[in-house]
């Protein structure tokens, strides 16, 4: 009977003289990180005169003061989340909070409470990010078979794609009217896997070029890209047979500006006239301004993105549009490599299962299954097509 | 041989592991990992920049020496580089000068501007190029489109419905369809590099 009434009365009577009146603040982790930041709540007050917010304090150590780390002017708000990296927070070390309610010249009310001393943790695995490595394994998986697959010498289809048979065809008619061939990589970095996939398709582009005698021109936004694109050019001359025909100014840095490297291309295009433009890779509002003023000149374009903003512009303005993953399909294509066909039929692997799984919970859901509903399956879909 | 392919692809190879490994670890010494790496980025970029900046020397010297018609514009472009980079370094308040920033937000910014509102006239030439009734299908966007442009004016509110159900099944179904195939096809070609299938990056196709 003392232990169970007697003591915790005399705690609250005690705890009622100290300062630390208030609701108790709760301090969680935040899951699936590095241990930045925690999320602190606490219970509102009652009605107050002139509140006006929250005032959020922070003392890292037991013996230190605390500081303010941030404020909530929302008062029905009383969550906050603690990640500001100015005042980082470290797996391992010990925190303590304490709220305030304050009026609008930032004079305390009542203190809200203070919280257990708390530290964040790390996790060593993101759970948010499942999805992503189920997709990662079953393309690996699927790489591997059918790189198998090709290396016994089996025949794997690939469909037609418009644009790249129309490479050829485009760099030839710039050889028959003898006028260049301009090849833009896109105006991201090398970062950006668009930029990739293009200078996997400016090798063989280029060694057409080289093997035909015409003179291809590639000016770069990004100066790693420039010195890459410079390198493959360089080489597919050389492969070709033909590296006295290698000029060192075919390949270029123009500027690292994005309406200033538009600026000189347009000029190119006009001055120059191309036979052929292709502009392969990742762009932004400059797509349209480069293809309207190509189209102007009276080029073949052929244009590639993975942007799906830009594509529009693309279809609209160029002759032949790889949409997509078709241009990250071009190298495979061109080349016509068993091993890279194969990495593409693994695409197409995962690509069916994606379309199956969801035909089947589409028809599911429309024949209002009450188990599509359920939590159980609403997670397994979250982990598939995103968190 | 080693030099120019192997050890190229052996770093690709165990960088490329590494990175894959550190985008589902969020451990702290997994994110030290990652900013050291970008700042390695940074690092060569800057390296980078020399090069670029030759290479942007030696185009428009090139077409100097040579009296091509056009190489006044050579001029302006090396004229300027050379005035906002010596402003900037010799200046008085360097970039922060009352000099640099007149200079970047009068000519710089000014440029720019132009240039992107240059936009709106390609888009209004390319909107008639696309919105002709040649087939069947070319009919459907015309009528879409003049449906979702007559919903996004004032008179045209009573579309509203209509409109947000175009944007929100036909559009986001077919941009869902697009961007599956980009996110596949970015994680085989990141496997590919990695595991060195793919190497037309490092130049040559061996």
């Amino acid at each position: 009977m003392i232990i169970h009434r007697i003591v915790p009365a005399l705690v609250l009577i005690l705890w009622g003289y100290l300062p630390l009146v208030g609701s108790p603040i709760c301090v969680e982790d935040v899951h699936d990180d590095d241990g930045s930041a925690l999320i602190v709540s606490w219970e509102p007050p009652g009605d107050i005169p002139d509140f006006f917010m929250y005032k959020i304090y922070r003392k890292d150590a037991p013996d230190a003061e605390y500081v303010q780390i941030g404020k909530s002017s929302d008062i029905s708000n009383t969550v906050f989340v603690d990640c500001d990296p100015r005042a980082p927070l470290n797996a391992g070390m010990t925190v303590f909070y304490r709220i305030v309610a304050v009026d609008e010249n930032e004079n305390e009310l009542l203190e809200i409470g203070f919280s257990e001393e708390f530290s964040p943790s790390y996790s060593f695995f993101n759970s948010t990010k499942k999805n992503t490595i189920i997709a990662v394994a079953i393309v690996f998986i699927a790489l591997l078979v059918f790189l198998n697959i090709a290396k016994k010498g089996k025949s794997l289809f690939i469909r037609k794609i418009a644009g790249l048979d129309a490479l050829d065809e485009a760099v030839g008619r710039a050889t028959e009217m003898g006028r260049s061939v301009l090849y833009v990589p896109g105006l991201s970095s090398m970062s950006d896997i668009a930029t990739v996939a293009s200078i996997n398709i400016l090798g063989p582009v280029a060694k057409k070029v080289a093997e035909y005698e015409t003179k291809i021109l590639v000016p770069n936004r990004d100066p790693i890209v420039y010195t890459i694109t410079h390198e493959v050019v360089k080489e597919a001359y050389l492969e070709a047979g033909r590296p006295d025909a290698f000029q060192e100014d075919q390949v270029f840095f123009v500027s690292e500006s994005q309406f200033a490297f538009v600026a000189a291309v347009n000029g190119i295009m006009m001055r120059e006239k191309p036979a052929t433009n292709l502009f392969l890779g990742m762009f932004w509002a400059e797509s349209l301004l480069l293809a309207e003023t190509g189209n102007a000149t009276g080029a073949v374009q052929i244009a590639g993105t993975d942007s799906v903003t830009q594509l529009p512009f693309f279809v609209t303005s160029c002759d032949y549009t790889l949409i997509g993953e078709e241009l990250y399909a071009a190298s495979a294509y061109l080349s016509r490599d068993p091993v890279l066909v194969g990495t593409i039929k693994a695409q197409d692997v995962e690509k069916a299962m994606i379309l199956i799984l969801l035909v089947l919970l589409s028809i599911l859901a429309v024949l209002n299954f009450n188990f599509i509903k359920s939590e159980l399956m609403s997670r397994v879909i979250m982990s598939i097509f995103g968190s | 041989m080693f030099l120019k392919r192997t050890l190229p692809l052996l770093v690709v190879f165990l960088l490329g592991l590494a990175m894959i490994i550190q985008f589902f670890i969020p451990h702290p010494v997994s994110q030290t990992f990652y900013d050291s790496m970008a700042e390695w980025v940074r690092i060569s970029g800057a390296f980078a920049l020399v090069l670029g900046l030759a290479s942007f020397f030696y185009v428009h010297t090139r077409k100097i020496a040579r009296k091509n018609k056009d190489s006044f514009y050579s001029g302006v472009a090396i004229f300027c580089l050379l005035g906002m980079a010596g402003v900037g370094i010799f200046g008085r308040g360097g970039t922060n000068g009352w000099l640099f920033s007149n200079l970047y937000r009068s000519i710089n910014v000014s440029l720019d501007s132009t240039m992107f509102s240059l936009l709106s006239f390609y888009i209004a030439s390319a909107a008639f190029k696309s919105f002709k009734a040649r087939n069947a299908m070319a009919f459907a966007l015309l009528v879409t489109a003049i449906i979702v442009m007559l919903g996004r004016v004032s008179f045209g509110s009573f579309l509203d419905g209509v409109v947000e159900w175009i944007l929100v099944y036909p559009n986001t179904a077919a941009q869902r369809g697009i961007t599956i195939g980009i996110g596949l096809g970015s994680i085989a070609t990141s496997l590919k590099i990695i595991l060195g299938i793919e190497r037309a990056y490092l130049g040559g196709g061996d």
